[in-house]
């Protein structure tokens, strides 16, 4: 796309002189506007390419010294000699915690989507809607503060109660629920992630063609029946994109995470028990602290969230994408 | 089965805008009466009065009666929802369900009134199919999407996604202006049947074909933009489109205007 653009201004650069003002083309005010949005739109890929070959730089000599399986290994004493680290209890602790985030936000960002599309009266809509999108405004600390100090002192009963009832769901399981767990990071992230699945659902729900509406109405359907029969179909790619997006943001979320979370050593699969660790909760944690090496690995973990974010989010995209063509 | 419409003081607004004005009007069961008129006379805003799916859009709302034989379609106690289940419609154009297979379209509207027996409905979908002169394109690919049809099978599809549900009556919006000129005679020809059982509405912007498959013809106009629309006359087709009572009816079936 960018580099079109250039071609395209160098050949109305030409035309000017073939023409000379005839066309509005090849001007000086084009010019530099082709330019800069060519430059803008290469400055983003330099910056992207910068910071994998960082990345990279910086991770190679801390995954040389390391004497632990990088996948596998459970531990992380990065700064140790000899250095011994892994990724899997933090993959383990961002994957959990994030997909608990997805199915504990998708029905309710859902649940909010249909009410403003279909329910509510149009002037509380837009309202509504705003206020959605305004919780994706609050400074991520907020929510970090807010489960630390507030939502994980009453997590305590629910963790209770979900393990005596549902223990036997080995995530569920465990003898000592506590508040600082996965189980809590995830209802945190689940907040945080709510406004954009809901916004994305209501900005789907909003294109479902009036004659796909009217049809399941003029058969006499009700509002819900409608929404089942015309709206949550034609929605379907759009929903799942919006919760993958949704979940691409919870794997990245740092602060709040590393504040609602106590760090125990060891995948622990028993998410409402006190400990876990994310990738990004991690390195927050540990980076001050980090020697050379153990910079270097935690700059070697936040590569791999890297990777995996991206690929969430590609496949979102594709997915998002792919309802497009469907109309 | 098919019940009389009879319309008395009727208008209808979008908002602030007065869009149709005063109609009464019969309409006779087992028989097809068409509307015409030039565009924005309001033909299809009165035609989507009869079955409540006026309302369906923000802001819209009506006045007035419409008995469906002893009942008033928008008497306090009626649901606008059972009111859709006894008069149908079909669309200008075709609109199945996109994600669903021929078979699903048409038992679309049973499955909202409780059928549930695979046997009735089978049966059911069957019939309402070969009502709709569709059955015999379409028996060997029940399970396929219902998108994938031509357009005038998607209207056919839809006419037995209507009738599948044993409306009391049919009302069409202008079913044959997407459609090409084979798939309308199909239709039409559907709609001579289709009248022994039901009652028929059509909105059209074919007076030959107004002529063709209807009995009687309301004529619609209106004064200028902005003004709502009128019914100007309402008598047999036959009369309407040799000698007319209004000079009005008789410019537009000749062509002089609209």
């Amino acid at each position: 796309m960018t580099t079109q653009t250039g071609v395209e201004s160098a050949e109305a650069g030409g035309a000017r002189h073939r023409a000379p003002g005839r066309m509005s083309t090849g001007r000086l005010g084009d010019r530099i506007f082709a330019g800069s949005a060519t430059g803008s739109g290469l400055i983003v890929l330099a910056i992207m390419a910068a910071i994998a070959v960082f990345l990279v730089w910086k991770a190679i000599p801390a995954l040389q010294a390391n004497e632990a399986n990088f996948i596998t290994s459970e531990e992380w004493n990065p700064n140790a000699t000899p250095a011994e680290f892994g990724i899997a209890q933090l993959a383990f602790g961002t994957v959990m915690s994030s997909l608990l985030a997805m199915l504990l936000a998708t029905p309710v960002a859902i649940g909010i989507a249909l009410f403003i599309a279909f329910y509510s009266p149009r002037r509380l809509a837009s309202g509504l809607g705003y206020i959605v999108d305004l919780l994706a405004a609050v400074p991520s600390i907020v929510y970090g503060l807010w489960g630390a100090v507030f939502l994980s002192k009453h997590m305590e009963g629910v963790s209770g109660f979900l393990n005596s009832t549902l223990g036997w769901i080995p995530f569920l399981g465990g003898d000592s629920p506590g508040k600082n767990s996965i189980f809590t990071a995830g209802v945190v992230l689940a907040i945080m992630i709510l406004p954009i699945i809901s916004s994305i659902s209501r900005e789907v729900f909003l294109q479902v063609p009036q004659a796909h509406v009217e049809a399941s109405l003029a058969l006499g359907a009700t509002r819900w029946e409608m929404i089942r029969m015309s709206v949550l179909p034609y929605g379907q790619s759009g929903m799942i994109g919006a919760s993958m997006l949704g979940l691409g943001r919870a794997m990245g979320e740092t602060i709040a995470v590393a504040m609602v979370l106590t760090y125990v050593p060891g995948i622990n699969i028993h998410l409402l028990e006190d400990g876990g660790a994310t990738f990004a909760s991690n390195i927050a944690n540990s980076f001050a602290e980090a020697s050379e090496n153990g910079r270097g690995a935690l700059i070697a973990s936040g590569l791999v969230l890297f990777v995996i974010t991206l690929l969430v989010n590609m496949a979102a995209r594709a997915v998002v994408a792919r309802r497009k063509e469907f109309v | 089965m098919a019940k009389r419409i009879e319309v008395s003081g009727l208008h209808a607004y979008y908002g602030g805008v007065h869009a149709i004005e005063d109609i009464s009007m019969t309409v006779e069961p087992r028989s097809v009466t068409a509307f015409i008129g030039p565009s924005g006379c309001g033909k299809s805003t009165f035609l989507r009065t009869l079955n409540r799916m006026h309302e369906v859009i923000p802001g819209a709302r009506v006045e007035g009666k419409v008995m469906l034989d002893a009942e008033d379609l928008y008497g306090s106690s009626i649901d606008p929802v059972a009111v859709r289940r006894v008069v149908g419609m079909v669309f200008q154009r075709p609109n199945p369900f996109p994600t669903m297979s021929i078979y699903d379209n048409v038992a679309a509207g049973l499955k909202l009134n409780g059928v549930r027996r695979k046997g009735q409905l089978d049966e059911i979908v069957e019939q309402s199919l070969q009502d709709a002169n569709l059955w015999n394109e379409v028996k060997d690919r029940l399970g396929k999407p219902g998108a994938g049809l031509s357009g005038g099978q998607q209207q056919r599809l839809c006419i037995a996604r209507a009738i599948a549900v044993q409306p009391q009556v049919l009302l069409m919006d202008e079913p044959c202006s997407a459609l090409d000129p084979i798939s309308t005679l199909a239709i039409e020809d559907l709609i001579g049947k289709l009248k022994s059982q039901y009652t028929i509405v059509i909105v059209t912007h074919n007076m030959q074909q107004a002529a063709r498959v209807s009995d009687r013809t309301a004529f619609f106009n209106i004064a200028g933009t902005g003004q709502p629309g009128k019914l100007i006359e309402i008598d047999d087709t036959s009369k309407i489109f040799t000698n007319p009572e209004q000079k009005a009816t008789e410019d537009y079936i000749t062509g002089r205007f609209g």
